[in-house]
């Protein structure tokens, strides 16, 4: 068990490593092997009036004329033991995990990212909880009652949850719940208040994010539960208990649920460590300051330390939900060993 | 059921038994007509091949069918009471209390999730106020019972860590943890090994002895009736077409289609260079049952008959002391091919 743990923390690192030295390699190697010389990129972070002579000591100083190797060391060293950035009047101490200062604010990303992470946990969090419960509820409902008025119905409205993008689901919720009378009941987006300060308002500017990231979500776990719990009611273990005279609840619950949920677990903790890592889409159409709107940001500026540090927090996350998914399944199913 | 009909005097009978599943493509009849009787301590067994309707009577007689896609007619009478009228709440708590079930394959027939006490204590805390720790008790008890080593050790093991003839052992001890006076065993060694069928088949003989229960053995495999059955019925197409003791059955078999089976039972001090003699052809189609006897398209025999084999379904008519077969064939003819073309061959085996 230790053992296991143990390497598969050291896989993590590895993948971690991995995940930044592929972002680097896009973000450096291909713009040069195009044709862009350091001073061209360098050019992109001083502004458009500024001389060759001004982009020539911005690509030193941003360190661009180093080799990538260069480079890339400076930067893991700065996540493992921290780094001083010198940008001209004075010198900035950036302590560890320092994943260095954006290209454009000058200011250090991870406190940024600190920043942006509570307003994607709000909103992942709060989704998860609605569409687990609309998901899972709707899928053992219409699993039990296959073919009825209600399965019908729910399974219409789940396929058009899995095929309608957010940011079309997410602008026709605004127009009618927040721009459309008299139907203008929820906050008109781009509002975040911290949970800390008024639970109340935090709630009530999240809702229509909440609801439309877990319709989608919803959609697909109500869908993977019928199934699930179709193929499990199906199965000998289920007759057996209805033969020991267990009443049907019993059953339903107690034997067909277990069986059925359990490879939920993984989905959800995938999809949840996903959604951790930043809610692009959600976040964009409700301009919620979360790391995706972030990520968004920086890609959209060419802000390369923003960008590499938004894609390691993400996929920190996904790495860690697949460890805890593991670990989670040993547990719900004896039938796992972990070795 | 009609009002008029006299309650049954046998621990377990049932009365024209029909259980009709509709489907798209057309009524399937998996049992069209069963009737038979069974006293406490004894052991029937019912014969037959794959789809010949053994395992959906025994569900049947469990109330295990849903009745939104199963029709079910006819009676059912355990001791004194009629379950096909009742209530799915009353034939509920009969269910592993007074009628238990052994099912064929012990890893998919227990949860993967709870350990094989917890199982067994559910199935009895289902029937008796206890507490855990009393059911607890009772699932050590009964685990020692069936013989498995270590029971109070075992008893917190999951399914998948036994081997197949420890879970089918526990399988039995939780079908008899409330001490059942009915208790059906659907192919109850098909999934073992040999050389634990006859170990587990030892059991059930002397649980069966301990408990008085009445026993349905439900198997393909005439071997395993002949070691335990007092009684066997075999049926073909949803239909008994032969019952009778098991001496009747091995010693005078009736029914062209239990000489097929008592041909095509493999046996060990056969000489390995002879063949069996299988049954030609396959199991009919529950939805288009052949018309007539529904073994005539498979039955040697069928020009014998005068052209009733695929005109009439014959009648289930008594031979003689309780010994009942289901042919065209006039009695004498079936004596006279027994006696000279079945007998010799099956003896020279």
């Amino acid at each position: 068990m230790v053992t296991y743990l143990i390497r598969r923390l050291i896989g993590a690192v590895i993948m971690l490593l991995i995940v930044s030295m592929a972002t680097f390699a896009i973000f450096f190697l291909v713009p040069q092997i195009a044709g862009a010389t350091p001073e061209g990129m360098a050019s992109r972070y001083v502004g458009r009036t500024a001389s060759a002579e001004d982009a020539k000591i911005a690509a030193d100083r941003l360190g661009f004329n180093d080799p990538l190797v260069v480079q890339y060391g400076r930067f893991i060293k700065g996540i493992v033991a921290g780094a001083e950035f010198d940008y001209g009047p004075g010198v900035e101490q950036c302590p560890p995990p320092c994943l260095g200062y954006s290209f454009i604010t000058r200011q250090p990303v991870w406190p940024d990212l600190l920043d942006r992470l509570p307003v994607t946990l709000s909103l992942a969090v709060g989704a998860a909880v609605l569409w687990l419960i609309i998901g899972l509820s709707t899928g053992v409902i219409s699993a039990l009652r296959r073919g009825s008025v209600f399965d019908r119905a729910a399974m219409t409205l789940a396929l058009a949850g899995v095929s309608l993008p957010i940011f079309f689901t997410g602008l026709i919720s605004l127009l009618v719940f927040s721009y459309g009378n008299p139907f203008a009941v929820f906050a008109q987006g781009g509002h975040y208040t911290p949970i800390t300060e008024n639970p109340g308002e935090w709630a009530y500017n999240l809702i229509l994010p909440w609801i439309t990231l877990a319709f989608l979500f919803a959609a697909q776990y109500a869908r993977l539960t019928r199934a699930g719990m179709l193929e499990t009611m199906g199965e000998d273990y289920i007759r057996t208990a209805r033969a020991k005279g267990l009443i049907e609840r019993t059953v339903v619950v107690k034997h067909g649920m277990r069986g059925a949920l359990t490879p939920i677990v993984t989905i959800f903790g995938l999809d949840f460590g996903l959604l951790v890592g930043g809610a692009v889409l959600t976040e964009s159409t409700y301009s919620l300051p979360g790391l995706g709107k972030y990520a968004i940001d920086a890609i959209t500026n060419n802000d390369l330390p923003k960008v590499m540090g938004v894609t390691l927090l993400s996929a920190f996350f996904v790495v860690f939900a697949n460890l805890i998914v593991d670990l989670l399944y040993a547990v719900v199913d004896p039938r796992v060993r972990l070795s | 059921m009609s009002a008029e009909t006299t309650p049954s005097d046998a621990f377990l009978e049932l009365r024209d038994l029909r259980i009709h599943f509709p489907t798209d493509d057309g009524l399937v009849k998996s049992v069209d007509g069963l009737s038979f009787r069974l006293e406490r301590g004894k052991t029937l067994g019912i014969v037959g091949e794959s789809g010949s309707g053994k395992s959906v009577t025994s569900l049947g007689i469990l109330g295990l069918h849903n009745r939104k896609n199963a029709r079910v007619s006819g009676e059912i009478w355990l001791d004194g009471a009629e379950l096909v009228s009742s209530t799915q709440e009353y034939v509920r708590g009969l269910r592993g209390k007074r009628m238990a079930m052994i099912f064929q394959d012990p890893l998919s027939a227990m949860h993967p999730y709870y350990t094989v006490g917890n199982q067994i204590i559910e199935a009895y805390r289902v029937h008796h106020r206890v507490s855990k720790a009393v059911a607890r008790k009772h699932a050590i008890e009964m685990l020692g019972r069936v013989g498995i080593p270590n029971p109070a050790q075992r008893v917190d093991d999951y399914p998948h860590q036994f081997s197949g003839g420890m879970r089918q052992r526990a399988m039995i001890a939780m079908a008899l943890c409330c001490d059942p006076e009915l208790l059906i065993a659907d192919e109850p060694t098909t999934a073992l090994d040999v050389t634990v069928q006859a170990q587990i088949l030892d059991l059930m003989r002397d649980l069966q002895r301990d408990f008085n229960a009445a026993l349905i053995i439900i198997t393909h495999d005439l071997g395993v009736v002949a070691e335990l059955s007092d009684d066997i019925l075999v049926m073909y197409g949803g239909k008994c077409v032969e019952y009778g003791t098991a001496e009747n059955i091995f010693e005078t078999p009736e029914h062209p289609y239990t000489w097929g089976l008592l041909g095509s039972m493999p046996r060990l001090d056969r000489e390995s260079t002879e063949r069996l003699l299988p049954i030609k052809g396959s199991p009919p189609s529950l939805i288009n049952i052949p018309p007539g006897c529904a073994f005539h398209p498979r039955c040697s025999y069928a020009d014998r008959t005068g052209g009733k084999g695929s005109a009439e379904v014959p009648e289930l008519s008594e031979v003689r002391g309780g010994h009942k077969v289901r042919c065209h064939l006039p009695a004498n003819e079936r004596h006279a091919i027994w006696e000279s073309e079945i007998k010799p061959v099956l003896e020279a085996q």
